[in-house]
């Protein structure tokens, strides 16, 4: 086979999502030069694109707009900076350390950067990646998969359907069941409380009249040709029901969608799953960056937009030659946190996007007192007034970490 | 479809196949290598769509088959015969091998008699190992294994493409695929199970008709390759000589990334407290966990279960530790037709111009074809005329849905030639909306999201249809195939004799 052609643009941005698009947007509006978006989907914008309810745009754009018009609003501001958006364009693979494998209709070809920012978002895991067994009938769907169907493809789903999570994205699918015609007849949710924020949460119960069953998990999935029920069992009492349902929607569980980071050999984060960063959203390897939920599995869309354009100043600084990451600390999630996002802090750097550093908690917890210790002394301790809450990101100031010592040991987060 | 010399001009097909798994799939093709009618009666919607698609998907040598049974003989020459097949035709095979690993001091004792085993069966190539090589290939290997033995030739094999394929070159050669044909009664020609019995010819004519759901069908000659149905089947017909059990098997598959932690197969040492679970790597670049062995009663549950999950896991649990730390793509439970018949069960009644192919376990994936071919001989022992045509069209050229070569979505060539090929909709398996196409404009097109899986490997991986599901479904839907069998759930309502004579 004769070598594919190969493309030199400036940045290489892999995905399209809001991370990627508001990245793209600032790069090429700052004179990066050649930005060059991959977007595989057959239109860029990621998740928002399918979601069709409000309350995005609030912190990036500061205004609230439906996923469709954010999506459509990131495309057209990323294209009018001059990025080069190229959808059905998919990165397969790496020919070298800093050379993508692309196919697209255009062709196979190969695309080297000068700098190449991963931002390729998460998914939700299916139910066989939640291991629950049972029959294998149609209509069990991700919370993606379903708004993909109702949203862009006009299909129909089920009559009354069981959704499994009680994340900020279980609401979603909720929302999307009723436009569509079925009724959320169930919320399981493993958690003592429903998860996500506790207005909406207020608002589903009242507004939509989703009953939820709290420490409640589902333990098979009944129905041969079309889903006729789910098997639910109560995490205390090991009581065990059936709920007649056609349609099941397994919801958030976030994965990152780190495959082409894996690949790469660029170095994951243990708690998260993603590539491990510093700050600056610099990745393993110089030259590779990462931001929006591929990071921080998930946050809302306007936080990964954010992380597109704190990403873009290093990538700059990357460019002219002038960035020279100094030796860091590693950031540790102590129990009940399972993941901090990121976990390098380097004293030349500059603070996390948006000032906060991410972190996702097993406990909830009202009044959560926060604590860094480094080397067995306590650097902060500070009572937030925003709640820790299972099933959504738990965000803090990273000013909580002015009196970390960059040539210390690591820096543990917890509570109490 | 289009007519063929094959085609009987007074509706009754010289030969009846009646199930459209791999087994039955090779019989047709075989059969229609010679100058009859052959029509291939498949009760599902899709062939391979039974127990030959949720199998180990192992191409095996034979090595540890018993002895001079029936079953040794065709596992052992199957396996040339599907190797040289697979080339032909593009069915994807990996070389990988195996190491039976010993866990136990046990299982360390019975390597040698394993060896001998596999020599009696014709196969010369294992070897007896140490642990210190065993980890030198399977690094990832849990720790306490004791030693093992090699088998250098077992091999990795698409079974799915491997159905498709033998059902397809059938097909061309002149088959006339039945699908959504159950056969719910039989009308022998020597009266068995007809209001008749005035001995051969029952009708006169010696023809069987096989009341199907789709209409009746009628041949001289019936073979049955019913897989999970066959006793049933074969007391239609008027004998009672085995009994089906259903054997669950459940299946774990692990995410692409676990594929550099298994590169050959992991074969448990066979001891008097039963066969344990195997870890492979699979065509498709992940790796498989599994199966377990349940007897069932019903014949239809292939779902999986609790106690299948939990078993799979504290098995993997010590086999491979590290491969449990990663995700699960995806699990399955297969049935397998086990019998209570320690061979296979082939046999004629040349009376009743009836031949019964039973009891044909996991293995009947590598024997097939040479099944096939002891199927053509104790035909013609028992008085079916067959002569091999000059006419036999080349076999097909299968898609490619295996790891080991280039697929469409790497090939430059290809997709200048046609962008299709460069427009992936299912990332995560990096299906090609020109595959997906072509699955559905195929000789045997896809007809429903799982015969699309089997063909292209949509949907299959990872995301399990979260990114491409709808795309998918949308792309298929305006591909749909119309071959004259209809859509779903719409059943092909057309007797056989109709389409015969469309």
């Amino acid at each position: 086979m004769t070598q594919p052609p190969l493309i030199t643009p400036d940045v290489l941005i892999i995905g399209g999502g809001p991370a990627g698009l508001t990245a793209a947007a600032e790069l090429a509006g700052r004179g990066a030069g050649h930005v060059l978006v991959a977007d595989r989907e057959q239109d860029a914008g990621g998740i928002p694109r399918h979601s069709d309810h409000t309350g995005y745009g609030l912190r990036d754009l500061r205004r609230v707009m439906t996923g469709p018009a954010y999506a459509r609003h990131l495309v057209r501001r990323a294209t009018e900076a001059g990025a080069d958006i190229r959808t059905r364009t998919m990165v397969t693979g790496w020919a070298d350390e800093h050379t993508a494998e692309v196919t697209s209709p255009e062709g196979r070809y190969h695309v080297r950067a000068r700098a190449t920012v991963l931002a390729t978002g998460a998914r939700e895991r299916p139910r066989t990646a939640r291991r629950v067994p049972g029959d294998r009938p149609h209509g069990v769907y991700t919370t993606g998969q379903l708004q993909n169907l109702v949203h862009l493809h006009h299909q129909p789903v089920g009559k009354r359907a069981v959704i499994v999570g009680g994340e900020l994205v279980s609401w979603s699918a909720a929302v999307t069941l009723r436009e569509a015609g079925c009724t959320p007849a169930l919320m399981v949710s493993q958690y003592p409380k429903a998860e996500s924020y506790g207005a909406f949460t207020l608002a589903g119960r009242t507004v939509l009249g989703v009953p939820v069953a709290t420490r409640t998990r589902v333990t098979r999935v009944i129905g041969k040709g079309r889903c006729q029920a789910v098997e639910i069992e109560h995490l205390d009492t090991g009581l065990r029901r059936r709920v007649a349902c056609d349609t099941v929607v397994f919801t958030g569980d976030w994965i990152p969608d780190h495959e082409l980071a894996r690949s790469a050999g660029i170095t994951l984060d243990e708690g998260t799953l993603g590539p491990l960063t510093d700050t600056a959203l610099r990745t393993s390897r110089p030259g590779v960056f990462a931001a929006g939920n591929l990071l921080h599995p998930v946050d809302t869309a306007d936080v990964a937009a954010l992380d597109g354009r704190h990403v873009a100043g290093r990538v700059l600084a990357h460019l002219d030659g002038a960035d020279r990451p100094a030796p860091g600390v590693r950031l540790i999630a102590d129990a009940p946190f399972r993941w901090v996002a990121p976990q390098i802090l380097r004293p030349s750097d500059p603070a996390p996007a948006r000032g906060r550093l991410l972190l996702w908690t097993d406990e909830f917890a009202r009044f959560p007192k926060v604590t860094i210790r480094q080397d067995g002394r306590t650097v902060a301790r500070r009572t937030l007034s925003w709640p820790a809450a299972p099933g959504r990101v738990f965000r803090i100031p990273s000013t909580l970490l002015a009196g970390v010592s960059p040539t210390g040991g690591p820096v543990h987060i917890g509570l109490g | 479809m289009t007519a063929t010399p094959h085609r009987p001009h007074d509706g009754v097909f010289d030969v009846a196949v009646i199930g459209g798994g791999i087994v039955g799939a090779a019989i047709a093709r075989e059969l229609s290598g010679h100058d009859v009618s052959v029509a291939l009666l498949e009760a599902r919607d899709d062939v391979g769509d039974g127990t030959s698609k949720a199998n180990t998907a192992i191409l095996h040598t034979g090595f540890d088959a018993k002895p001079g049974t029936l079953e040794s003989r065709l596992v052992a020459r199957g396996y040339h015969l599907l190797s040289a097949y697979a080339e032909e035709t593009g069915i994807p095979v990996e070389h990988t091998g195996a190491v039976l690993v010993a866990w136990n001091d046990e299982e360390l004792a019975a390597l040698p008699a394993l060896k001998e085993k596999a020599e009696a069966n014709g196969y010369a190539h294992c070897r007896i190992v140490g642990a210190d090589e065993v980890y030198g290939v399977l690094p990832h290997l849990g720790e306490g294994a004791l030693g093992g033995l090699t088998v250098p030739d077992e091999s990795i094999i698409c079974t799915w493409t491997t159905n498709l394929a033998l059902a397809t070159d059938a097909q061309r050669r002149g088959t006339t695929v039945l699908l959504r044909h159950a056969v719910t009664g039989v009308d022998t020609g020597d009266g068995v199970g007809a209001d008749t019995a005035d001995g051969y010819g029952g009708g006169g004519d010696g023809v069987t008709t096989l009341h199907t759901s789709a209409g009746d069908v009628r041949a001289r000659w019936v073979v049955n390759a019913a897989g999970l149905g066959a006793d049933h089947l074969d007391r239609l017909f008027g004998h009672d000589r085995f009994t089906v059990t259903p054997r669950r098997g459940e299946l774990f598959v692990f995410d692409k990334l676990t594929r550099p932690l298994v590169d050959k197969i992991v074969l448990p040492v066979p001891t008097s407290r039963g066969k344990g679970v195997l870890i492979s790597p699979t065509i498709y670049g992940n790796v498989m966990l599994g199966p377990t062995a349940e007897d069932l009663t019903d014949r239809t549950d292939t779902g999986t279960s609790e106690d299948g999950f939990d078993f799979l896991l504290t098995k993997g649990e010590r086999l491979m530790p590290r491969l449990l730390a990663e995700e699960v793509t995806a699990s399955y439970a297969g049935l397998r037709a086990a019998i209570d018949h320690p061979d296979y069960l082939i046999e004629a009644d040349p009376a009743q111009r009836y031949l019964l192919v039973g009891g044909i376990r996991s293995t009947g994936l590598t024997a097939g074809i040479a099944i096939a071919e002891h199927v053509r001989t104790l035909l013609e022992e028992a008085g079916l005329k067959l002569r091999p045509r000059g006419d036999v069209p080349e076999p097909p050229r299968m898609p490619n849905i295996g790891e080991a070569a280039p697929r469409p979505y790497e090939d430059a060539e290809l997709i200048a030639r046609d962008p299709a090929y460069g427009t992936v909709v299912c990332f995560c398996e990096r299906v090609t909306e020109g595959e997906i196409r072509d699955a559905c404009h195929a000789p045997l097109p896809a007809r429903t999201p799982e015969g699309l899986r089997r063909r292209t490997r949509a949907m299959n991986g990872r995301c399990q249809g979260f990114y491409c599901g709808a795309a998918v479904a949308a792309l298929s839907a305006r591909h749909h195939p119309d071959d004259g069998c209809g859509s779903r759930p719409a059943p092909c309502g057309r007797p056989a004799q109709h389409k015969d004579n469309r």
